[in-house]
Formats: C-alpha cells, structure tokens, sequence
C-alpha cells in the first residue's frame, strides 16, 4: 500500500483559497537507467493525478518520467463547502493510490 | 615462462572481450535513449497558435547541485474566474530524455494559478512553462539551470 501524504488546512473561511500539498511514496522510476549489470530497468512511474472536491475535479496532473521519486505536487483550491477531497494517483503496474482529506468551511 | 604466456594470453583476451563489449553497451545506451525534440512536441501541443511571453513565471533555482530533485514553482498571472482562467501548464525540459515533464490541468475552482512540483534535470539545460488560457491563448517562460550532478542516465 502506498504511502501517501496531504497538507491543507482543516477550516476555512468560504471563498478563501486554500495551499493543497500532495506528497507519495513512488520510485517512478524513469526507464532509461541500468542496473550495474547493464539490464535496463523497467520504467514504472504515476502518470497521473487527479483532486476532487466533492465530486467535482479541481486538479488533474499528467506526470513524466522527469518527475522526482516521491512526486510533490502542490497546488490551491477555492475554499467553497465543507466536504471531502480525494486524491488518487494511478500509473505503470496497476499502481493506484487514494487517499481523502476533509475540509470544513465556515 | 609458460605460465607467463599464459597470463599474459588471458590478460589480453580479457581486455579484447572488454573493449569489444564496451562500445555495444554505449551504444545500446545512446539508442535507447531518444532524441530530445522540444521544439516539435511543443508545436504538437500548441498547434498553430503563437506563444507569448508573459503572464507566467518559473521559480527555479539558477544552480542545482542534485539533478535527481529540483524544486520547481510556477504561477500565472489570471483572475482565474469562469471567463478568464488557465486552463493548463506544460513543462518542458531542452536536453532530458523526453521534453515533456508535467502537465498540471487546473480551472476557476484552484482560484489562483500557483503550483509547485519537484522535477529531474539531466543536463545543464533550458526549462520552458506553456501556459494555456480558456481563451486559447498560449503565454510562455523560460529559464536556464546549472545541473553539478544529473539525474536520469546514471547507473545503479
């Protein structure tokens, strides 16, 4: 099970815009190394990533092997209702990740 | 000195073998590797539209020591409302292996243009940003980083 990690705030006042910070637990690992050995390695990376708030997709994110290991990704939000968002992060292998943070706005 | 011969035989062969095998390797290497062609990927994503620069800026460190993890911000100057917001950011890298980088997808709900990521950088090289506004226009933004140590092609 991936490891994954969300920081924003747990209140907010409506209308204001929120910091989200995303951070996972991924080799994403590029496809043009190889091992000592000289075998190449298999590429195997999250090629996406995709935010809903409430339902409703506020940040969607296509990731390339130039991504470092253990994608950060940040980005804001407008603080409209209380809620849920829910991350999830797919790529190579059948890697899927989800992970859900609450928001209450006042 | 029949020994010596001997020696001095597989020492050479060994060193035949080796210098046989090397050259394939790189080779191997160079072509597996494709060429970088940025110009055209971003051509592709764009169409025949024109890119302005402006509105968005890179923020990014001039001399990165660690190719493997380097910080990088971007922000676009919008009022991110339902008629004038951006729609999209594309990142692009001059002399990594693929010139694509990440695509960030936003819209009038993220309320400010603003993200960050961490990136890989193979080379000293040139970092493009490609803004695409909802009113199908393309801003840009360019910066030149210093890369000490590169990421992507080292062996394990």
């Amino acid at each position: 099970m991936a490891n994954a990690r969300i920081n924003m705030p747990a209140t907010a006042k409506r209308g204001e815009i929120i910091e989200i910070k995303t951070l996972v637990q991924h080799t994403m690992e590029t496809g043009f190394r190889r091992s000592y050995l000289g075998v190449p390695l298999a590429r195997d990376i999250i090629n996406r990533f995709v935010c809903t708030y409430n339902g409703v997709e506020i940040c969607r994110v296509e990731l390339h092997p130039s991504i470092s290991a253990n994608p950060y990704l940040a980005f804001s939000t407008v603080a409209t209702e209380s809620g849920t968002l829910v991350f999830n992060w797919s790529g190579d292998n059948g890697f899927t990740a989800t992970e859900s943070a609450s928001i209450s706005v006042v | 000195m029949k020994h010596g011969s001997r020696r001095q035989f597989l020492a050479a062969s060994g060193g035949l073998a080796i210098g046989a095998v090397l050259p394939t390797r790189a080779a191997a290497q160079l072509a597996r590797v494709p060429p970088n062609n940025m110009p055209d990927v971003i051509r592709k994503l764009v169409g025949p539209a024109p890119i302005k620069p402006g509105k968005v800026k890179i923020g990014l460190p001039p001399l990165v020591e660690n190719g493997n993890l380097v910080p990088l911000s971007i922000s676009v100057e919008s009022p991110m409302t339902e008629a004038d917001h951006v729609k999209a950011i594309h990142v692009f890298t001059e002399k990594n292996p693929l010139p694509e980088t990440v695509s960030f997808y936003l819209g009038p709900r993220a309320g400010r243009a603003d993200i960050a990521t961490r990136i890989r950088l193979a080379d000293t090289q040139t970092v493009v940003a490609i803004a695409q506004l909802s009113d199908g226009s393309f801003w840009s933004d360019s910066t030149h980083v210093i890369v000490t140590l590169a990421a992507c092609l080292e062996e394990l």
